[in-house]
C-alpha cells in the first residue's frame, strides 16, 4: 500500500506542472526569446530579415523614441501617484468602517470591469467632448471658457489610466489595511498616541506592503498603455505602446519593434526592482 | 462620514461611464453621431444584431473566452495544485515563471508573440488568440487555486488514503470538491480577462475580430449605438453571474 501511493506521490506534482509548463514554454519564454533574436537582426520585410546581431537597434530605438519613453513612464509614474492618493482613502473606510457590506464595497469598486476597458475609455471619451454632457452646460452657464478643453490633453490621458486602474490599487491597498486590524491603533490610543500619531507611524507603515504591490500592479501596465494616450490624448499625447504597435503593423520593421519592446521591458523590470529595494523588498513582502 | 461619501463619490467617479454607456444605448440619435441625448428609444435593442460583422465580433468574443478559459483553468488549477501543495525540485522556479506572466505588460506578451509567429509563418486568427488568453489567464488561475490549496488541511485526504481510497479516487472525491471554489473563481477570471482583452488580441488575431477589436476600429466613423446596448448587456450577465456565484459560495 505504502510503496503503491509513494511511487507515483513523489512524481505527481511534474505531471501536474508539465500541462501548465509546456504552455507557458511555447507561449511565453520561446517567444520571448524568438523577440530577443528579432530585435538584433537586420533587413526587411521584402528583402527578409537575418541574423546579424545588430545592437544598433537599440541605440536608434532610444535615439528616435527616448523622449516617447520617458513620456510614458512619467505618464505611469503621474498616474499610479494619482491612483495610490485616489485608492487609499477609500481602501482605508472601506476596511475600517466598512462593517459587514466590505465585501459589496469591494465588489462596486470591481464592477466597472464588466464592462471592456475599451469601452469605458470610449465613454469617457464621449463625456468630456468640448460641448458634451459635462463641459457643454458648464460653457454655457459662462463658467468655463468656450475654448477650455478636457481631451486631447495630457491630463486626460492621466486620470483615464488612473482611472481604468484604480481597482488594482484599491484590492491590495485593502487587503493589507483588513490585516491590520482594530486592536493595534487602538493600543496605540490607549497608549496616548494622537489620532494621526496612531496612523502614521502604526496603520500606514502596516500598510505598506499593499502599497507597494498596487505601484507595482498599476506602474507597469500603465507605462505600457497605449489606449488611453490614443482615445483621451492629444497628437503630443503618444505613448511608446503605439509606436511598437505602428513599428510592428503600419512599418512592418520588427526588428526595431522588438528592440523598442525589450527596452520597455527592460526600464520597467529596473523600475520596479529598483523601487523594490528602495522600499526594503523583504520588508514589504511581509517575510520576517 | 466624510470616509463613506468619498467612498461612495469614488465609485461614483468608477461606475459614470458605464452609466455613460449604458444611456447612450437607449439614445434616439443618428448612429454615426451618438453623442447628444435625443430622446428615448428601445430601436438599438430591437435591432440588436443588424450588423452582421460586430455580432460575428461578439460571437468570436464569446467563443474564444469559453476556450481559453476552460484550457487555462485545467491548466491552472493542475499547476495550483502542485504549487501549493508539493514540495518539489523546480517549485520555487515554476512560481517565479507564473509571477512573470502576470507581471509583464500585455503589450510585451503581445509583441513577443507575434515576434514568434511572424519568424516562424505562423497564421494569425481564433487559434494563436487562444494561446495568448490561455497563457496569460493560466497564472491567475494558479495563484487563485494555490491559496486555496494552501488552507486546506492535508489530514482530510491522508484520512480518505487510510481509508484505501487509491490517488484517483481521492483526487476525485476529496481534492477536486474542496478547490472548486477556487477553480470556479479561477474560471470567472480567466473569462473576464479573455472576453476584456484589447492588446494581447491585436497583437495575436491576424484578421479575426473580436468585440473589443471592433470597437476600437469603429471609433473613427463613429461608435453606433448596438456598441452601448451590447455593452450593456454584457455587463448585465456579468454582474448576474457574479451575484450568482457569491451567492452558492455563501451557501456552501
Amino acid at each position: 500500500m505504502a510503496r503503491r501511493s509513494r511511487t507515483p506521490g513523489r512524481a505527481a506534482p511534474y505531471w501536474l506542472v508539465l500541462p501548465a509548463g509546456l504552455w507557458l514554454a511555447a507561449f511565453f519564454l520561446v517567444p520571448l526569446a524568438s523577440m530577443a533574436s528579432l530585435s538584433l537582426q537586420s533587413g526587411d520585410l521584402v528583402d527578409g530579415f537575418e541574423q546579424t546581431f545588430r545592437w544598433q537597434n537599440y541605440r536608434d530605438g532610444l535615439d528616435v523614441y527616448g523622449p516617447v519613453l520617458g513620456r510614458s513612464l512619467g505618464y505611469g509614474l503621474a498616474a499610479t501617484l494619482l491612483c495610490a492618493l485616489l485608492a487609499y482613502p477609500a481602501a482605508y473606510w472601506i476596511a475600517f468602517h466598512g462593517g459587514r457590506r466590505r465585501q459589496w464595497y469591494l465588489f462596486l469598486i470591481v464592477s466597472p470591469y464588466f464592462v471592456s476597458f475599451v469601452l469605458r475609455t470610449i465613454a469617457w471619451r464621449q463625456l468630456l467632448t468640448d460641448e458634451g454632457p459635462l463641459l457643454g452646460p458648464l460653457k454655457d452657464a459662462g463658467l468655463l471658457d468656450a475654448g477650455f478643453r478636457v481631451l486631447d490633453t495630457s491630463g486626460a490621458v492621466i486620470a483615464g489610466l488612473a482611472y481604468n486602474f484604480l481597482p488594482f490599487m484599491v484590492l491590495p491597498v485593502y487587503v493589507a489595511l483588513a490585516r491590520v486590524g482594530r486592536e493595534l491603533p487602538e493600543a496605540a490610543r490607549d497608549l496616548y498616541a494622537s489620532r494621526t500619531q496612531a496612523f502614521l507611524r502604526v496603520v500606514l507603515p502596516l500598510s505598506a506592503p499593499g502599497v507597494f504591490a498596487g505601484v507595482v500592479l498599476t506602474f507597469v501596465p500603465m507605462s505600457a498603455d497605449y489606449v488611453n494616450a490614443e482615445v483621451l490624448g492629444g497628437p503630443g499625447d503618444t505613448m511608446i505602446g503605439s509606436v511598437v504597435r505602428a513599428e510592428y503593423f503600419d512599418n512592418s520593421a520588427y526588428p526595431a519593434a522588438s528592440a523598442l519592446s525589450f527596452t520597455l521591458m527592460a526600464v520597467l523590470l529596473l523600475a520596479v526592482l529598483g523601487y523594490a529595494r528602495a522600499f526594503g523588498a523583504r520588508r514589504v513582502l511581509g517575510e520576517p | 462620514m466624510i470616509g463613506r461619501l468619498y467612498t461612495w463619490a469614488l465609485v461614483g467617479w468608477l461606475l459614470l461611464p458605464v452609466a455613460v454607456m449604458a444611456v447612450f444605448g437607449f439614445n434616439d440619435a443618428d448612429p454615426r453621431r451618438n453623442v447628444r441625448w435625443d430622446g428615448f428609444t428601445l430601436h438599438w435593442y430591437a435591432h440588436l444584431l443588424d450588423r452582421p460583422d460586430l455580432t460575428r465580433a461578439l460571437l468570436n468574443s464569446l467563443a474564444i473566452a469559453l476556450v481559453s478559459a476552460a484550457v487555462a483553468t485545467v491548466l491552472g488549477t493542475l499547476a495550483g495544485l502542485a504549487l501549493g501543495r508539493h514540495r518539489f525540485r523546480g517549485r520555487g522556479s515554476a512560481n517565479v515563471l507564473v509571477l512573470m506572466t502576470i507581471a509583464c505588460p500585455e503589450l510585451v506578451l503581445g509583441a513577443a508573440l507575434l515576434s514568434l509567429f511572424v519568424t516562424l509563418n505562423v497564421p494569425r486568427g481564433f487559434g494563436t488568440v487562444v494561446a495568448a488568453h490561455v497563457m496569460v489567464a493560466l497564472g491567475f488561475v494558479a495563484v487563485t487555486v494555490r491559496a486555496r490549496v494552501g488552507a486546506l488541511d492535508p489530514a482530510v485526504e491522508e484520512a480518505a488514503r487510510d481509508l484505501g481510497a487509491g490517488p484517483w479516487t481521492r483526487f476525485r472525491l476529496i481534492t477536486l470538491p474542496l478547490i472548486a471554489p477556487g477553480a470556479v473563481a479561477g474560471a470567472l477570471l480567466a473569462f473576464t480577462l479573455s472576453i476584456d482583452d484589447f492588446v494581447l488580441t491585436g497583437f495575436t488575431a491576424g484578421s479575426t475580430v473580436t468585440f473589443p477589436l471592433w470597437v476600437y476600429g469603429s471609433l473613427r466613423t463613429g461608435v453606433p449605438p448596438q456598441v452601448n446596448a451590447l455593452g450593456t448587456l454584457l455587463f448585465a450577465a456579468g454582474v448576474l453571474v457574479a451575484a450568482l456565484s457569491a451567492r452558492s459560495r455563501r451557501a456552501s
